[in-house]
């Protein structure tokens, strides 16, 4: 696999990666305003955001009729979606395309629930490596307690209820997200992930986040053309939650 | 039909099961003690008024049937159909949304009956799914891998009809061709017409490139009804009594 450098691309894809409560949604969010004030192409991706797969998604969850399989398939539905129809074709245009989470939520989500890893790997093989990939690394104590310290309803898939690792939601959720973050850790060196410590403040993880770029990337080749009008620059967002779950 | 009396009915002996690849996490194909067979070939090859006909037949020598198809998921069949009606799929979402709506009748029909003993004749597995794939250039390994989910069938009809005569059966019928059936997405000719007959001898070249690989029982659809039904029954019957090789 390579990266869309490697594959002479003009665009760059930046990925963000790391458990539900690490902060990741907010570190890529103020990365994009970032790069947005400098006038660059910019355009924001979020995991399971296809509208043409939405509807599919949603139902199978409501009514808890996915399997660890078909919880991959759709998924990688999902991905390949917006991969073909806009993240390509934008980094084919020159743009910064930044994804809240990227393949890695995939290789890890669905080993943990039993997916042969050989087999999820290949069914994300077309897709191209991220050019820079931040994973962020909270302690588990830390990302769960920003989850579950509203006590919000956590939803089946969302709490892994349907590994049957304890009949307790919350429970649950702290063995599947544990077993997550092995899968992330073991994966970081062979996908050269650059591991911000999530633990810190939000803004001293911003400044690192900020130096990684403008030292990795010259982001002076992504700027816009004078006088261009922007309207939109990203895909569909997900409803904003105070908490934020990726399922 | 004549019925056939009690003591006819042939008990199916166990054989010897296995997936194509991976495989479904969780699931032992030896527990699997039904019969799997595929009836393959284009719109207008003859296949579901063969598989009505093999039903009766199957029925009334004492076998429990179920019956699937393509696009028949609970899960994604309504999303799947909207959105080719849209024609924005691209062809890695398209296949991948097929992939999902196969999954989802496997684990939820296909394998629960045979676990149960039952007869299940699926009218098209994933041979189509792969030969459309293929013709629109997707990687051959990488849907090896992506179908290494699927069961190895007891047996596979290929439904050879030449496109000169399924344009003519599509007019009969419906007076128009369908326009995923003339790979009119392809953009092999602007021309429908032109488009069926090039669409279709792609596919039916691809089918005997995987009719080397997987070992279909090509028959010959120009016969009547009746001769064609009972080639069948013979090939079936002669599995079901355990005298045919599995493909």
């Amino acid at each position: 696999m390579k990266t869309f450098a490697e594959q002479n691309f003009p665009g760059r894809l930046i990925a963000v990666e790391g458990l539900d409560g690490s902060g990741k949604s907010t570190q890529i969010y103020l990365l994009k305003r970032w790069l947005e004030l400098q006038n660059l192409k910019v355009y924001f991706s979020e995991w399971n955001s296809s509208e043409l797969v939405k509807s599919a998604t949603s139902k199978g969850k409501k009514r808890e009729l996915l399997t660890p399989t078909t919880f991959s398939l759709i998924h990688a539905t999902d991905f390949a979606d917006r991969y073909e129809r806009h993240l390509v074709p934008l980094l084919r245009a020159g743009y910064l395309v930044l994804c809240d989470r990227y393949i890695f939520t995939a290789f890890a989500r669905d080993v943990v629930r039993g997916c042969p890893p050989e087999w999820v790997r290949g069914l994300y093989n077309f897709a191209a490596l991220p050019d820079l990939t931040f994973f962020f690394k909270a302690d588990l104590e830390v990302s769960l307690r920003r989850i579950l310290d509203g006590r919000p309803q956590l939803k089946y898939f969302e709490a892994g209820m349907d590994l049957r690792l304890s009949a307790d939601p919350y429970e649950s959720f702290r063995i599947f997200q544990g077993r997550i973050l092995e899968q992330y850790l073991a994966m970081s060196t062979e996908f050269k992930f650059m591991t911000v410590d999530a633990n810190q403040l939000v803004e001293a993880q911003q400044v690192l986040v900020r130096q990684l770029i403008s030292k990795k990337l010259n982001l002076d080749t992504f700027k816009r053309a004078e006088g261009v009008v922007v309207r939109a620059v990203s895909g569909p967002r997900k409803k904003n939650k105070t908490v934020e779950v990726a399922e | 039909m004549k019925q056939p009396d009690e003591n006819q009915i042939v008990v199916p002996r166990r054989t010897e099961r296995r997936f194509y690849g991976q495989g479904i996490p969780g699931v032992d194909p030896r527990q699997l003690a039904g019969r799997l067979i595929v009836v393959e070939g284009a719109d207008g090859s003859g296949r579901s008024t063969q598989i009505a006909r093999l039903v009766e037949w199957l029925e009334g020598s004492g076998h429990a049937t179920v019956q699937v198809g393509l696009k028949r998921s609970t899960l994604v069949s309504e999303e799947l159909e909207r959105a080719q009606n849209g024609n924005i799929l691209s062809r890695m979402t398209l296949g991948l949304f097929y992939a999902t709506d196969f999954a989802d009748q496997l684990e939820n029909i296909i394998l629960p009956a045979l676990r149960a003993g039952f007869i299940v004749l699926a009218d098209r597995y994933i041979y189509t799914l792969m030969a459309r794939d293929l013709v629109r250039g997707l990687d051959e390994e990488w849907l090896k891998n992506l179908y290494g989910i699927a069961l190895e069938p007891d047996a596979v009809f290929y439904l050879n009809v030449p496109p000169e005569e399924l344009v003519q059966r599509s007019f009969a019928k419906n007076a128009a061709l369908d326009y995923w059936e003339s790979g009119m997405d392809l953009g092999l000719s602007r021309d429908m017409f032109d488009s069926f007959m090039k669409y279709q001898t792609l596919m039916e070249k691809t089918f005997r490139q995987l009719q080397r690989t997987y070992g279909f029982h090509i028959v010959d659809g120009m016969r009547s009804t009746e001769a064609v039904n009972n080639e069948l029954r013979k090939k079936i019957g002669a599995i079901l009594a355990g005298k045919l090789a599995v493909t």
